[in-house]
């Protein structure tokens, strides 16, 4: 399974084991694996190329030449070099200015504007602030009823657009009002463009001038693929933009759009988008956007998966048993059952920065008809069987390999593999991987 | 399911391992003079720009088949649209295959490593475009200029959309129930606005079902469209269930005797398990109230998507059995190439295309047109 970057480079730098020293070409070897794990996550085809150029030469460097883990030592210069590309320091929103400030979130059709001008509302008035939404999408049938509702669902007050207005127009009057009634802080929501429409464009620039916002945010989709760059120039050169918002993360897109953007404008990303929730509004973590557009994991994607299909009331039921330590093979049964409908194992596994590296979970690395096999021995068991497998010696085994229409090899391996899982277990009790312990409870 | 296309995606991978052309093929530093990355991607917007303001109509194309009799006379203006649109792509992409063959350049690796930007940037995907890439090197003898190349890729690119001529459907089963799916803000309702304007002037009866009750003010955007479509809309009050509105849509078209029903659902995220449940659950409600219902599940992918889409179509499918796709946004700068991939391994056909945000624009997907406009 070459899902994951590191199992790609272990795997091109295992065929090299015993052949002395690492030589120059066996380094470009692996940087091509770099090179197209960064393409398969829509990182643009220039941005990679210049990537790839800058690290070679740390590449070539001593400490990957001399390692002994090649494999592990190209992975952590690329993921050093990639958070560091998307921005060391934390980046938040520029409030500075004479009041009311202005915030403006331009973007192509369809990428969430709107939506995170609800959020960035939440945002604002933990903060202390009092914001006022604007709609200022005269265009898109409803876009202004669809602010206005998420204004009444929070309480905040919004400016009454009408579909006769201009969009300046409508942010100048905004200003005044929000003036008048003690709001400090405009979040304009334009209407959705493309990068490409002059006139709309320039909408946008009369609307910059007219307001002088403090800062102008790019919402971008971050399924968004190779055009991800020439979106981000053309926003950036018309508006010279003070950040990105980066919208739609909760799905399983790799997001490379974030560095293409991030490289072609210098400007950071300030916000994800996680959700289409108002309060599903986080910072951005480089080093997180990082793993995850080099296919190494995220562990915030696989919690959230892991929730969405393990309802409430059995996640607190299991999460009792685990602490107690009585995950039974039953519960193991209907864990699998839970998995299968999130994916594959492997999938999520490799979703576990780190985890795809550990030999033992590769061993739980089971295909479709694997599942179905276990399931039917664990069916076969009787029901002390399976809440105390120990039982479980060379008569029965036989007998339930019988009964499952398995091999006894089959139930040894099952068996192997539950153990394993009860031992991370009490690791994970032992308090070593918290925050996996809840959403996961299978591993 | 999920293990399987992983599985598949191994083998491709181990393909790919060994197919790539030579192994010293890393690309070399982008240095200032010969590849100027910036520039170079202005220049591409410059073109694109450009290109729209300045470029006649292209002439009509030969192998170009006539526009679709079903659409309505008034059509002229949006298939005009799409070329224009299309013709913008084309001319991006034909000057970049010429360039590639300036000053008599063979096949060889840089040659070919400039067809790779080409193709990798049109997000068709790193396994498509190292096929193709084979393709072309095993055939270099025989390639001399760009037309040549270009005849290859076409006609590669054509077997993997892998489309025998559409066999015009048989609307027997009245009313015609279309769902429509897909992620969030890709362009499901604007494309239900356009689709069933192209219905109602052709004299059908359409309703149009409100099922996303989730979105804020996703009901009354639809209201909207179905005024300019003029046609009829059942809706229910926001948070309700939208199985309940697609329930009491499929009723109500059953009663008034309407030809066609699209149901607007609210966009997803393909991976979140309990908003796919409530899909299949859609499906079930309507497939209970008319059996043989939905005839027709319409997923919408946006085309400024890159290799995500894939996984968009791979799990829609899984979930409720995706039978044609559109692809929207097609008037932007992207290019929409990851259909290439979802057609050739789903084998999806690709039915529509978005154009625009007008209620004109939309276009019957023609696998020949889209190739040739590509290239
Ligand atoms: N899953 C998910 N959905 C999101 C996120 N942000 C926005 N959405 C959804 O994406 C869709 C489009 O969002 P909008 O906020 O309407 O986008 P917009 O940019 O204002 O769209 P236009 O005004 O039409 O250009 C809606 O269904 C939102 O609920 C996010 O972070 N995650
Ligand atoms: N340029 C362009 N914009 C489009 C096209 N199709 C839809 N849009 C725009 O994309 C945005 C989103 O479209 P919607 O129809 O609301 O998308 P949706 O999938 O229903 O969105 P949700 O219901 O929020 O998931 C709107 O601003 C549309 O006007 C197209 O073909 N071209
Ligand atoms: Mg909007
Ligand atoms: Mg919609």
């Amino acid at each position: 399974m070459f899902n994951n970057l590191s199992d790609r480079l272990n795997a091109v730098f295992k065929k090299l084991k015993g052949h002395g020293k690492l030589t120059e070409k066996n380094i470009e070897e692996g940087l091509k694996e770099v090179r197209m794990a960064l393409l398969e996550a829509d990182v643009h085809y220039k941005v990679v190329k210049k990537f790839i150029s800058d690290i070679k030469e740390r590449a070539l460097g001593q400490e990957v030449m001399a390692s002994l883990t090649p494999g592990q030592q190209v992975v952590k210069i690329v993921n050093d070099e990639l958070t560091e590309l998307m921005g060391g320091r934390l980046e938040d929103l520029n409030l500075s200015g004479p009041v009311p400030v202005s915030i403006m979130l331009v973007g192509l059709q369809g990428s969430g504007k709107t939506t995170t001008a609800g959020k960035l509302a939440v945002f604002l008035r933990k903060k202390g602030k009092k914001p006022y939404l604007v709609p200022a999408d005269v265009y898109r049938p409803a876009a202004i009823d669809q602010l206005s509702k998420l204004g009444q669902q929070l309480s905040v007050p919004v400016f009454p657009s009408s579909l006769e207005m201009d969009p300046v127009q409508i942010c100048q009057e905004a200003r005044t009002t929000a003036h008048r009634t003690g709001c400090d802080t405009l979040l304009i929501d334009t209407a959705g463009r493309l990068h490409i429409d002059e006139a709309l464009m320039d909408e946008l620039s009369r609307i910059k001038d007219a307001v002088k916002p403090a800062d102008i945010l790019l919402v971008a989709d971050a399924m968004t693929g190779q055009d991800a760059v020439n979106i981000a120039q053309s926003f950036n050169k018309t508006l010279d933009i003070g950040g990105v918002v980066l919208s739609k993360m909760d799905g399983d897109a790799r997001g490379g759009a974030a560095l293409s953007i991030k490289s072609i404008t210098d400007k950071p990303i300030k916000f994800v988008g996680v959700g289409e929730k108002l309060s599903d509004l986080e910072p951005f973590h480089p080093d997180r956007m990082a793993s995850r557009i080099l296919g190494m994991g995220d562990v915030l994607t696989i919690i959230e998966k892991a929730q969405s299909v393990v309802d409430e009331k059995k996640a607190a039921e299991l999460e009792k048993k685990l602490r107690k330590n009585e995950f039974t093979l039953e519960d193991f049964r209907d864990q699998m059952v839970q998995i299968r409908k999130m994916g594959s194992m492997s999938e999520l596994i490799n979703m576990i920065p780190g985890m795809g590296q550990m030999k033992q979970l590769k061993n739980l690395e089971v295909d479709e008809k694997e599942f179905v096999k276990i399931e039917a021995i664990i069916n076969s068991m009787t029901p002390l069987e399976r809440r105390q497998y120990t039982l479980i010696k060379g008569s029965r085994r036989k007998r339930i390999a019988k009964g499952s229409g398995t091999s006894v090899q089959d139930i040894n391996k099952l068996l192997k593999n539950y153990t394993q899982v009860i031992k991370m277990i009490k690791k994970v009790n032992k308090g070593g991987m918290r925050g996996l312990g809840m959403g996961m409870p299978s591993f | 399911m999920a293990l399987k296309w992983f599985k598949k995606k191994k083998d491709e991978q181990e393909a790919a391992a060994s197919t790539e052309p030579k192994p010293d093929n890393v690309p070399e530093a982008l240095n200032a003079e010969d590849h100027p990355g910036d520039e170079a991607l202005e220049q591409n917007n410059g073109t694109a720009s450009e290109n729209k303001e300045n470029e006649p109509a292209p002439p009509p194309d030969p192998t170009e088949p006539d526009p679709d009799p079903e659409v309505p006379a008034k059509s002229g203006g949006f298939f005009k649209r799409l070329k224009s649109g299309l013709s913008k792509t084309r001319k991006l992409l034909s000057t970049d295959i010429n360039d590639l063959f300036a000053g008599n350049r063979k096949i060889d690796d840089e040659l070919l490593e400039d067809l790779e930007e080409l193709l990798i940037t049109s997000d068709i995907g790193v396994q498509t475009t190292q096929d193709l890439i084979e393709t072309i090197s095993k055939k270099s003898s025989k390639i001399s200029g760009p037309d040549e190349l270009k005849a290859v890729l076409k006609e590669k690119i054509l077997e993997l959309l892998s489309l025998e001529p559409p066999t015009p459907r048989e609307i027997t089963d009245t009313p015609r129930v279309i769902m429509v799916i897909g992620v969030n803000g890709v362009g499901k309702t604007t494309t239900i606005g356009k689709l069933a304007a192209r219905a109602a002037s052709s004299g059908k009866k359409v309703i149009l079902v409100a099922a996303d009750t989730f979105r804020a003010a996703a009901i009354e955007q639809l209201d909207i469209w179905s005024q300019r479509a003029g046609v009829d809309i059942i809706k229910h009050k926001e948070n309700s269930d939208p199985a309940a509105v697609s329930y009491d849509g499929i009723e109500a078209a059953v009663a008034r005797d309407a030809d066609m029903v699209l149901v607007d659902t609210a966009g997803r995220i393909h991976t979140k398990v309990n908003l796919m449940e409530e899909l299949k659950k859609i499906k079930r409600t309507i497939s209970k109230k008319l059996p043989g219902a939905p005839h027709e599940v319409l997923l919408i992918l946006d085309a400024t998507t890159g290799q995500n889409a894939l996984s968009q179509a791979k799990l829609f499918n899984d979930a409720i059995e995706v039978t044609g796709i559109a692809l929207t946004k097609l008037d932007g700068t992207a290019k929409g190439g990851i259909v290439v991939s979802i057609c050739s391994t789903l084998e999806i056909p690709l039915k529509y295309i978005g154009v625009g945000e007008k209620i004109e624009d939309l276009q019957e997907f023609d696998p020949i047109q889209f190739v040739e406009a590509l290239f």
